[in-house]
């Protein structure tokens, strides 16, 4: 569904991504794990056209989305920090985005029920606590059943019962075949959510498998104690 | 409206609380004009001062901030299923109407109400268009740097030499060459700044331009006539879009 082909960028001198090739498919919920600095955000921002490779092209559903815009109906994004324009309220952040992408009667409102966010219809995003603007941008990206999610450090900010009911609302879309990818930090969190791992280290991608795979190989039994074994390789040899 | 987005911005700003400072200034000072000063020409002379010293900084000063603030707000934009010169268009648009609005009630209506004929409509345009070129200036300055503190900077020394150090730069040309015959070109040098565009405007339509000497009959012989006005007119459009362009081609191209 997504391919990447050969992509590099530099940003000046710094060369972020070193020719990654990736290739995912529908029903895969993909943890894009890596130290701080290893070029996961600018991989994620390449994919929603914010930033532009150097070189190398990124393949939706087949077609090269450089100087596309309309492949993006079909990515649902949760930015790490949503920070929204001060005086708007709740309500008027939805209506905006849903005339952007011109919806029609079929919405996901989910989480919007769960979070209980029509109550608040009126507040106004300045006045929203950080946990709030997070519950905000997850029900965003939700919002329009899009077939690819994308979410940066989604649980972060949120409150137990409010990160509880995302990672849920996350299984549920895996299982109705969506490509989902998220980045975290908590990778004892990953561990119910993820079927696919990709390890990014210094801008090159080090593997792409399946965590029952890398489970056995490494021969432990949970995500953290696997990544944990493989750096720790790294380290002696 | 045609943009989807310029109509969100717009309600946004008119809410916000600089802005609305910024009417109620404008609406003080320009009752607080027209009540001190009999002469209704002598009032239109000071509020166009004024005016040309607040809307310009107001107008790029706020643009900067806003859009260095909306800089997350942008990016969830670019993620959804919109061209990329439409959200930048869209911004555009959204800032400049609402101070545009913003200017037609504080400054407007006392105008209107104060000063008769055409003069009034001739001073609230080229508020507007003030408006409008200053906000394009402070997108050009948004985009040129991605350090709020920078950016800041470049817009405040940007007003600083419209409204201040161009004037001190051309009457230190004009002195050093008194001997010459360079009133020609000082028509030419104001087309350099828009300020001093809009303030030959308005002083051609009042009976002081006696007072500008001959540069002022170089002047009113060129912007007096129906052809220069034209030509100052498309000069202050070309002002309020290049810069802008400029902006919207780099913001297409820019990685965020």
């Amino acid at each position: 569904m997504i391919e990447i082909r050969n992509v590099s960028k530099r940003f000046g001198k710094l060369e972020v991504l070193k020719d990654v090739n990736l290739t995912c498919s529908p029903g895969q919920c993909i943890a894009l794990i890596g130290p701080n600095g290893c070029g996961k955000t600018t991989l994620i921002k390449c994919i929603l056209g914010m930033v532009l490779p150097t070189s190398g092209s990124i393949y939706f559903k087949g077609k090269n989305v450089s100087r596309d815009y309309k492949y993006r109906c079909d990515i649902g994004y949760m930015p790490q920090v949503g920070r929204y324009p001060d005086n708007m309220s709740i309500g008027k952040v939805f209506e905006m985005i849903k005339d952007i992408r011109s919806a029609g009667e079929k919405l996901d409102e989910e989480l919007v029920t769960s979070y209980q966010l029509k109550a608040m219809k009126h507040k106004k995003m300045r006045t929203l606590s950080g946990g709030t603007v997070q519950k905000v941008s997850a029900s965003l990206s939700f919002l329009f059943s899009p077939e690819v999610l994308i979410l940066d450090e989604p649980t972060a900010g949120l409150d137990p019962l409010a990160a509880e009911i995302l990672k849920e609302k996350i299984i549920k879309e895996k299982e109705n075949g969506k490509l989902i990818f998220i980045t975290s930090h908590l990778l004892s969190e990953l561990d119910e959510l993820v079927t696919h791992v990709i390890l990014m280290q210094e801008g090159e991608i080090r593997f792409h498998m399946p965590v029952s795979e890398l489970k056995e190989t490494t021969q432990t039994n949970s995500l953290a104690k696997a990544i944990t074994h493989i750096l720790k390789l790294d380290h002696v040899q | 409206m045609f943009n989807k987005i310029q109509k969100f911005i717009f309600s946004d700003i008119l809410k916000n609380r600089i802005v609305l400072a910024y009417t109620l200034l404008l609406a003080i000072l320009s009752w607080s004009v027209f009540s001190i000063e009999d002469d209704g020409n002598k009032g239109v002379l000071t509020l166009l001062n004024i005016i040309l010293l607040t809307t310009p900084l107001v107008s790029i000063i706020f643009t900067a901030i806003y859009l260095y603030n909306s800089s997350e707000f942008i990016e969830l934009l670019l993620s959804q299923p919109i061209k990329r010169g439409k959200i930048w268009t869209g911004l555009f648009l959204g800032l400049f109407s609402s101070l545009a609005v913003a200017f037609i009630i504080g400054a407007g209506v006392p105008i209107m109400f104060f000063v008769q004929g055409s003069i009034g409509l001739i001073l609230i345009g080229s508020g507007v268009m003030i408006t409008g070129i200053f906000v394009s200036l402070g997108f050009l300055c948004t985009i040129l740097t991605r350090d709020k503190a920078r950016g800041i900077g470049i817009s405040i020394l940007l007003w600083l030499f419209f409204s201040l150090l161009f004037d001190g730069l051309v009457l230190f040309l004009l002195f050093q060459f008194a001997d010459y015959p360079i009133e020609k070109v000082m028509v030419g040098v104001s087309a350099l700044n828009p300020i001093d565009l809009a303030r030959i405007f308005i002083i051609l339509q009042l009976d002081v331009s006696a007072m500008l000497g001959y540069t002022g009959a170089i002047f009113k012989d060129f912007f007096g006539t129906g052809f220069g006005a034209i030509i100052g007119f498309v000069l202050m459009c070309l002002w309020a879009v290049i810069p802008f362009m400029v902006s919207r081609r780099m913001f297409i191209h820019k990685d965020l």
